[in-house]
């Protein structure tokens, strides 16, 4: 309720609009949504554009160290809003690995989205992926793994800047990640990390 | 207020909605015959346009007939939405981030609300004198240098587009004309009909009657036959429109005839943006226009040449 009403104000504000081929949500399987990382209001555009059914099971991973960092971003990551799975990104230990937290969250059914680039990038390209999708990917095959390019936030937000300005966003959704037998883990991370920046060409 | 009272606008507004009937059921027939996939395609478009039209009549009418404030927040509105559309296409910087929001937040409603106040004087300086010392003052500040000449002209003339030229259009109500007190909201629907049919007319022509290309590096779907065919029609509708502005017959034609010219101009200025940046449309907000800006291209270029010659030769 909350989340919805904050969603259509961002996407108002920033005349988001979600483009994917046709079809692309009708299979039932869980899907890991991969995206690029440039502003603290990405996972909220995207979640914002999904279809309303796909919307009421997505979850998006967001660091423990950020969101848990103030009264209204504690209680924008709860369940009462967004129902963030929050992450730890500064002490990773057996206990509290990312990974088996996101993978409980596939197991039961719902789908993520995930900024496998770890922290905001500043330049045009996303940063170098961390190993998280990879792992992911390799315990949850039955997950489909669906790059996002989100367009034009950074500039709605810049790293660093307290207001956003009003520019229309694009939220491009590709086709899903086929799995390669054998793969690396540095190899499928460049892969994924193209096939997002890839989508920039979509007409 | 007034305008309800106003016979003449109850008119021009019926009028309005009898059109608007006519061309939905010319759609609705026209969808139930084409067989071609092409033409579908023609038909749907027109399709969506009409009942894109149908939702711009409804806010227009409502923002009009609620007076000055109305007006002065619809093309308030209007203008945030065509700046918007212009920043997302003009390549900005990191360091252009501080400017856009006084551009946005700050120097747009300021602007706006000088036209509510009927604040003449500075209506008429604040975005081209002083906007247009502060922006590259502020680009300074923020330290970026690269492309700096080519980033603050961009952010000016966006300004003076999307903001200053639209706002020329609900100037007009605070224009004091002798012998037509109260009425000056019949001027604004007489600018944006002429204007915007004038758009439609010349379309139509085009589309049934275009052969010879008239800009064909700046943009392909603008002919000969739709100009002259658009225009002559837009000014006999405008000179039929005489009875609902301080003006003769004659010299509604006139001004008609500047609205269009203008706003062709407009049309074809916007196009080489578009051109210049790869895309087809400004946006996507209005089915089957495109973006606000695409839509109000023509209306930018009319609106302050219309407010001059009737602020001119009426006040």
């Amino acid at each position: 309720m909350i989340a919805s009403f904050l969603s259509t104000l961002v996407r108002v504000f920033t005349g988001a609009r979600g483009r994917w081929i046709p079809g692309a949500f009708d299979s039932a399987a869980p899907r890991v949504f991969f995206a690029n990382h440039s502003s603290h209001l990405d996972f909220v555009v995207l979640w914002s554009v999904l279809p309303g059914a796909v919307q009421a099971h997505t979850r998006a991973a967001a660091a423990r160290d950020y969101w848990t960092g103030g009264p209204l971003r504690r209680w924008l990551a709860s369940k009462a809003v967004f129902n963030v799975v929050l992450i730890e990104r500064k002490q990773v230990t057996r206990t509290n690995n990312p990974v088996r937290d996101l993978g409980e969250v596939l197991s039961a059914g719902d789908s993520l989205i995930i900024f496998p680039e770890g922290t905001r990038s500043a330049g045009p390209d996303p940063a170098p992926f961390k190993g998280g999708l990879f792992h992911l990917a390799e315990q949850h095959p039955e997950a489909e793994l669906i790059p996002v390019l989100i367009d034009n936030l950074n500039r709605v937000l810049p790293k660093g800047e307290l207001l956003p300005i009003p520019l229309i966003c694009s939220v491009t959704f590709g086709a899903p990640l086929p799995r390669i037998e054998g793969e690396t883990k540095d190899a499928f991370s460049e892969r994924a990390r193209s096939a997002v920046m890839a989508l920039r060409d979509h007409p | 207020m007034t305008l309800l009272h106003d016979a003449h606008a109850r008119w021009f507004f019926e009028g309005l909605l009898a059109f608007l009937i006519v061309a939905s059921l010319i759609g609705w027939i026209l969808s139930r015959k084409v067989a071609s996939e092409n033409a579908r395609a023609v038909v749907r478009n027109l399709n969506s346009r009409i009942r894109a039209w149908w939702v711009m009549v409804a806010f227009f009418a409502a923002a009009v007939a609620s007076g000055r404030l109305g007006s002065t927040l619809l093309f308030a509105t209007m203008s945030f939405l065509a700046l918007r559309e212009f920043v997302t296409l003009a390549p900005t910087r990191r360091g252009d981030h501080r400017v856009l929001l006084w551009l946005f937040f700050i120097i747009l409603p300021v602007h706006y609300y000088f036209i509510w106040t009927d604040w003449y004087g500075l209506f008429s300086i604040l975005i081209p004198v002083y906007a247009s010392l502060w922006i590259p003052i502020r680009c300074a500040i923020a330290g970026e240098t690269g492309d700096f000449l080519a980033r603050t002209a961009r952010l000016q003339w966006g300004l003076v587009v999307c903001v200053y030229f639209v706002s020329y259009a609900p100037a007009l109500l605070t224009l004091r004309i002798p012998g037509f007190e109260g009425q000056n909201a019949k001027l604004l629907c007489f600018l944006v009909c002429v204007v915007q049919m004038s758009d439609v007319l010349q379309y139509a022509w085009g589309k049934t009657l275009g052969k010879h290309k008239i800009a064909p590096l700046v943009s392909p779907s603008k002919t000969v036959e739709g100009f002259v065919g658009g225009i002559v029609s837009a000014v006999l509708l405008g000179t039929a429109l005489w009875w609902i502005t301080p003006f003769t017959p004659w010299e509604a034609a006139l001004m008609a005839l500047a609205i269009c010219l203008m706003g062709f101009s407009g049309g074809l200025v916007m196009s080489a943006i578009k051109r210049d940046r790869g895309v087809k449309d400004f946006g996507a907000m209005i089915e089957g226009h495109g973006g606000m800006l695409d839509r109000i291209d023509s209306l930018c270029f009319a609106a302050p040449l219309f407010f001059h010659l009737v602020r001119y030769f009426h006040t």
